[in-house]
């Protein structure tokens, strides 16, 4: 059970775990909804397409997904220009699927990396618009406070590509953007496993965004509970305080009373 | 008329509202959103908003995604 008092704040909502899970890639959407489940995650992201016309009767996502339990992050994902994820927010609120947004806006097919001079512009438009704005963004500080000054409910540096796998590839860049920033930093793509979710959150980031990670899991349902439990103990262990490295050992146990042979 | 719905030519009788056209379509609409030539329709505005010839109608909803 979490402390009540350690609730991530986005928006005018607040939640009790810090991993936010996607819904795609999944074998089956009884897999997804499992992994879900075992994840703890209180926020969901979801896609917006267009309908299938010829899918009368069909299940849907959200037969596997209680917009009752869940919040649901809607993105833009896919979206190259400002105007187009202006548009899918916008189609995603009036379809009664939420006022967040996890707001992308991709300059490159191939490292899908964030066209971040659209994505500021969308971000400005759709705060306007009443939205609690999540930007996908470069692991770069500049950008992140201008996303903040925007109006932006929190930043969200990627890791290393999305769906790479990789990890924090720079740390350092992730400290920097939380050093400045007063809304929360969550870490957004690039993790691949459950130690990779524990560093983000040792670093102190307010919380940690995966899909692939855990949907193309060997087994999705245990990677959700691994990484539920790395987001845990890397938040507590920031908490706690780690302590500083040494090059040298420092012995613990105490070096009076040892006894005298000779 | 014809019309193009999520990109696809279609043939529909004239006069419809949007209303009407997603319950001629026979569809789950209870978390879709529409997009006349563009412009996002209210779903307040659904029964008012009449279809014409020509129009390009966007009919959307939650799919399974990430990033």
């Amino acid at each position: 059970m979490e402390p009540d008092e350690d609730l991530l704040t986005l928006g005018k909502k607040q939640f009790r775990s810090r991993l936010i899970v996607g819904t795609g890639k999944y074998p089956t959407f009884e897999m997804m909804r499992e992994a879900i489940e075992r994840s703890g995650a209180d926020i969901v992201t979801v896609a917006v397409r267009r309908i299938d016309l010829g899918a009368r009767g069909k299940g849907s996502l959200l037969d596997y997904i209680d917009p009752g339990r869940y919040t649901l992050l809607p993105n833009t994902a896919g979206c190259y220009t400002a105007e187009e994820a202006v548009t899918t927010a916008l189609l995603a609120r009036e379809a009664g699927l939420s006022d967040f947004v996890k707001l992308e806006v991709i300059g490159d097919q191939k490292t899908l990396f964030p066209d971040v001079v659209g994505l500021i512009e969308a971000t400005k438009r759709l705060v306007r618009e009443g939205f609690t704005v999540m930007p996908y963004t470069n692991d770069d500080p500049i950008t992140a406070k201008k996303l903040e000054d925007a109006g932006a409910a929190c930043v969200m540096p990627l890791a290393a590509p999305i769906g790479s796998g990789l990890g924090i590839r720079n740390p350092y860049n992730i400290r920097i953007i939380m050093e400045q920033a007063k809304v929360p930093v969550i870490v957004d793509a690039g993790v691949g496993t459950a130690s990779d979710a524990a560093v983000a959150m040792e670093l102190g980031c307010d919380g940690v965004l995966m899909n692939t990670a855990i949907a193309c899991a060997k087994d999705p349902v245990a990677m959700a509970e691994a990484m539920k439990l790395a987001v845990r103990a890397g938040r507590l262990a920031f908490q706690a305080g780690r302590i500083p490295k040494k090059l040298y050992a420092t012995a613990s146990s105490p070096l009076e009373g040892r006894i005298d042979i000779e | 008329m014809e019309v193009r719905i999520n990109g696809k030519p279609k043939e529909v009788p004239e006069g419809l509202s949007i209303t009407a056209l997603l319950a001629e379509l026979g569809l789950d609409t209870r978390y879709a959103a529409v997009a006349l030539n563009g412009e996002v329709v209210r779903r307040a505005d659904h029964p008012a908003v009449l279809v014409k010839e020509g129009d390009r109608i966007e009919i959307v909803h939650a799919v399974a995604g990430g990033a």
